[in-house]
């Protein structure tokens, strides 16, 4: 079922302008916090159930409960919008065409967790969405929902966006202060924690687009409204990015109820596979988590239809299920090689490595070459073993997550599709022209005596 | 009020001992000393900010504390890992930790030269000894090794940042021991490399100790450069009244007869610049790179140097001839070979002694 | 000399204004990407000491971060820059295609400028619009959907532009 609360006004015209988003009933949520004990917005958004939706999914109101508050030290919230986990695009959607839903949640989020200054941190290439967010800034400030003493308040909030340059690693909370501080994007080696010492040593919240927009309806709604929608854990609605070999890609906004195979083939969401070729694997997640051959991917090992959430797509852990992620839906058809699939992430992360710790600077480029030589028809079966053998050695061993999120997408392609893997050794000669296809990963439901 | 020392317990390999609050694991393995302690590349007990880079020192922790005793799920990072009261570590005892530091020396050697015939570092290198500590023989990486050009940084440094391991030390050297830092890390990932960008020189008191840092051959010392192998020259503690501030001016020279071939600062048992009053004893460049007069110096005697080094190797002069002959050992018996094969084998006439044989023996020499 | 006209001399205090008191070191990444537009699309030597001046820095701390982060350019680059990505979901999508077809159509290589010193083509990895793929980064904005008859057309564009 689609269930819209981030989305729900997209399409009016002119929503992107202040005038308009607040005609549609924007900013209400902070005429409602400000009347709020900061600590009360917290227990709503516990209450909510909400998930951080950069990938982790870690519960927010709890993440927002750890932050350390000593006396006269500043704490600061920062925006994570340094989207760059191949195969995800929602927050740039969001903060593109409605700019003031996050401003808003940034508002609300601010105000609970008691910063005065907070920061947007945007992946650089989104340069003309900078000049959109600070738009809107201009404008909420001009309307008196930023700046000195907000709404007669009494609180004080200023806020600004900057722009990294180009540096998927960002994306990891602490290198993204790292370079919000003028540094080399270097994860911080933990504890401590953010929420302890963050941006120039003071307690940090750091919190995706999708997550601090989340809070808007939590606090028009109320937390257990919103933890009504979806099930389980996966509360609320989730923004799924669908890309790769579909008919519609784009962002669409969930509630977590629906099976897999109705996202990838009801015309409401993806539209199914263009040209009438068959469902061969997909990466629910974002790159990083592990890819499924279409099997795996519409029914759980138990035999149950696999739902787009939190629980049911990490169901059978990694020996059969994947993971929830960021929501980046990449859709691969019976034509793609999964070999060269790999090796193409493989490349992503080698390329995105900070080169801080040594697994990762030295394994990540490793592991590309073999995958090369691999698809270009000059590998060897122990290289499959050994490809095995580096991300195990990668995986767990490093500083930061890049690590284990270049290691799963081989690990599972090695797991699933090993004898693609072997193809490619055998027949060196066709693997730069032919297709290794389908074999016995074909989707059951849909390709069937076809 | 009587303040009470608070201290807190911890078991590594089975061996438990009490430390302060704020230990980290591997200083806590330290202070047990021998094999309980991890190896430690990047880390620098000197150096604010170091550690947790090179993966070298990753411990399993199987109890996180009494309060919580988890284990936690991941190897840590000894260096950069706090002890808790009751926390269980395993180093040695683990089953995963020799298998994962394994894999952290092949990723270290993976673009490393291994030139130890050439380099200046052979002898005291710890990567060397890493490799043979916890390493595996040969390598399964088949590709081109990545290179880099040589740098002179200054008139006393030279870069070979082919060899480095990126443990960051030298960036922190300069950062808190020198008054300005002129070089640094880089580019990213596997291309990252330290370099002053522009070939700048780097011109400060201090900067020789980023060469007493440096784990490996990366940064050497151009007054020293192909000038001997380590293992021939001869440590000796020494001092003299430098009047640089913040020179500590205890030093090791490395002599060759009467000549001093090398200065550098004094190194503890960890590798590391020995503490003196509390402080790290920092050199500055006069008393590492001119100051190489034997009668500059107050020499104190033959530096401690560990059995297992080969610098070590004919170094201890004291040792006795034992006193009693191997012939009275061996039970009357006069040595001639370790293992007599004419016992053994009847392929050879028992009735020739090799050691009669003039020069290499020919089957010729057997048929007599 | 190399100084910022007077109007980005504003705008680079109003960023220093942003962060504490002493923290003008965070000014570095978007002083960085002013200075890249206002001198010549690249950032040479004395730009980025004269950044570490104005942010009252060390020149290597300056470096460090240029060499960093990918969208600095160190060298320099043609008046149009078509970045494209090579990424998993634009891959499924036919980069490969485009990246081709550039090379082709401009007679150079990946990381080359036109000898006219129009173009240069860059691979770059993931951007955030892999619903649609292919894609390139061009100036402020994104191409995408590409095919051949775009590239072309984009072409054409700059070429008309120059003109």
């Amino acid at each position: 079922m689609e269930k819209k609360l981030l989305l729900e006004k997209v399409h009016i015209e002119g929503i992107r302008h202040y005038d308009v988003y607040r005609r549609e009933g924007g900013y209400r949520s902070v005429e409602k916090a400000l009347k709020m004990q900061p600590n009360d917005i917290v227990e709503e958004v516990k209450k909510s159930g909400l998930r951080g939706r950069g990938g982790a999914g870690f519960p927010t109101g709890m993440k927002w409960s750890f932050l350390a508050k000593p006396d006269g030290v500043p704490r600061y919230l920062v925006c994570n919008a340094d989207e760059s986990e191949p195969g995800t695009f929602k927050d740039r959607y969001l903060m593109e065409f409605i700019p003031h839903i996050l401003i808003e949640g940034m508002i609300v989020s601010s105000f609970a967790l008691g910063s005065n200054t907070s920061y947007i941190y945007i992946r650089g290439e989104y340069d003309w969405v900078t000049d959109i967010l600070e738009n809107a800034i201009a404008e909420a400030k001009q309307n008196g929902w930023l700046g000195k003493n907000i709404q007669g308040s009494g609180y004080d909030l200023e806020m600004y966006v900057q722009r990294g340059a180009g540096a998927y690693i960002c994306g990891e909370e602490t290198a993204l202060l790292e370079s919000l501080e003028g540094k080399r994007g270097n994860p911080r080696i933990k504890p401590p924690f953010p929420a302890v010492k963050g941006l120039w040593g003071c307690p940090t919240v750091v919190n995706n687009v999708e997550t601090l927009a989340a809070v808007v309806p939590i606090i028009n709604e109320g937390g257990e409204a919103y933890a009504q929608i979806g099930v389980g854990k996966s509360t609320g609605t989730k923004l799924i990015s669908a890309c790769g070999n579909i008919n519609k890609p784009g962002i669409y906004e969930i509630d977590m109820t629906i099976t897999v195979e109705e996202f990838i083939y009801s015309d409401e969401y993806c539209g199914g596979i263009p040209n009438g070729k068959k469902l061969k694997a997909c990466i629910p997640g974002g790159s990083s988590v592990p890819i499924l051959p279409a099997n795996l991917l519409l029914t759980t090992a138990k035999g149950e239809k696999r739902l787009m959430n939190y629980e049911s797509l990490s169901d059978g852990g990694f020996a059969t299920g994947s993971m929830m992620g960021s929501g980046g839906f990449i859709v691969l058809d019976e034509d793609q090689c999964i070999v060269r699939h790999t090796y193409s992430l493989a490349r992503f992360y080698r390329h995105e490595s900070c080169g801080q710790c040594s697994p990762c600077r030295e394994g990540t480029g490793w592991m590309e070459k073999i995958l090369l030589s691999i698809e270009s028809g000059k590998g060897k079966m122990s290289d499959i073993d050994l490809l095995w053998d580096i991300q195990r050695k990668i995986e767990g061993n490093t500083i930061c997550p890049l690590g284990d999120a270049a290691a799963w997408p081989v690990a599972a392609s090695i797991r699933h599709f090993r004898d693609e893997f072997e193809w490619h050794v055998n027949n060196p000669e066709k693997c730069l022209t032919e297709n290794f296809g389908l074999r016995h990963y074909a989707d059951p439901v849909y390709v069937a005596g076809s | 009020m009587s303040e009470e020392i608070k201290t807190i317990k911890v078991t590594i390999d089975n061996i438990t001992i009490d430390v302060a609050p704020g230990t980290s694991i591997l200083q806590a393995a330290r202070m047990i000393g021998g094999d309980v302690t991890p190896p430690a590349m990047c880390y620098y007990s000197k150096l604010e900010g170091s550690g947790g880079k090179c993966r070298t020192c990753l411990v399993e922790v199987a109890a996180g504390s009494t309060a919580d005793p988890r284990p936690m799920p991941k190897l840590v990072a000894s260096c950069r890992t706090g002890v808790m009261d009751g926390m269980i570590v395993k180093n040695m005892t683990s089953e995963k930790v020799p298998e994962a530091r394994a894999g952290v020396v092949e990723f270290l050697l993976l673009n490393h030269p291994l030139d130890c015939p050439i380099c200046d570092q052979a002898g005291e290198c710890h990567l060397q000894d890493l490799g043979y500590d916890h390493g595996k023989e040969g390598t399964r990486y088949q590709f081109a090794r990545r290179t880099f050009k040589k740098e002179d940084i200054g008139p006393y440094i030279q870069l070979h940042m082919t060899r480095c391991i990126l443990c960051y030390r030298c960036t922190y050297v300069a950062d808190q021991i020198t008054n300005k830092r002129a070089h640094g890390i880089i580019d990213r990932g596997d291309h990252a490399a330290i370099s002053t960008y522009i070939s700048k020189a780097i011109d400060n008191d201090f900067s020789g100790n980023m060469i007493d840092v440096c784990p490996v051959g990366a940064l050497t010392d151009k007054t020293f450069r192909f000038k001997n192998r380590v293992w021939f020259t001869k440590p000796m503690d020494a001092h003299r009244d430098c009047q640089t501030p913040g020179c500590c001016g205890k030093a090791t020279l490395w002599l060759r007869g009467d000549e001093v071939f090398r200065v550098t600062a004094r190194k503890d048992e960890w590798g590391e610049v020995q503490s003196f009053d509390g402080k790290p004893g920092w050199i500055c460049n006069t008393c590492r790179f001119e100051t190489k007069q034997t009668s500059s110096w107050t020499i104190e005697g033959l530096t401690t140097i560990s059995r297992h080094s080969v610098i070590g190797a004919n170094k201890y002069q004291t040792l006795e001839m034992p006193k009693e002959t191997v012939k009275k050992v061996m039970r009357g018996v006069e040595p001639k070979l370790l293992m007599d094969i004419h016992s053994v084998s009847g392929v050879n006439n028992p009735d020739i002694h090799l050691s009669e044989i003039n020069g290499p023996a020919h089957s010729s020499d057997f048929k007599k | 000399m190399i100084q910022f006209k007077e109007t980005s001399l504003k705008k680079v205090a109003e960023i220093i204004a942003r962060y504490p008191e002493g923290k003008q070191k965070s000014a570095l990444l978007p002083v960085l990407h002013m200075a890249q537009v206002e001198f010549g699309g690249w950032l040479d030597v004395p730009v980025m000491d004269y950044v570490a001046t104005l942010l009252n820095i060390e020149p290597i701390e300056v470096y460090e971060v240029a060499s960093f982060y990918s969208m600095y350019n160190l060298k320099p680059v043609g008046k149009y820059l078509f970045e494209v990505c090579q990424t998993g979901p634009c891959m499924l999508n036919g980069s490969d295609n485009i990246i081709d077809y550039i090379k082709q159509k401009l007679n150079i290589g990946v990381g080359q400028t036109t000898a006219d010193g129009m173009f240069t083509l860059k691979t770059v990895e993931c951007l955030g619009a892999c619903g649609y793929a292919p894609m390139m980064q061009f100036g402020k904005t994104y191409r995408e959907h590409l095919t051949k008859e775009k590239v072309d057309s984009i072409i054409e564009e700059c070429r008309a532009k120059a003109n």
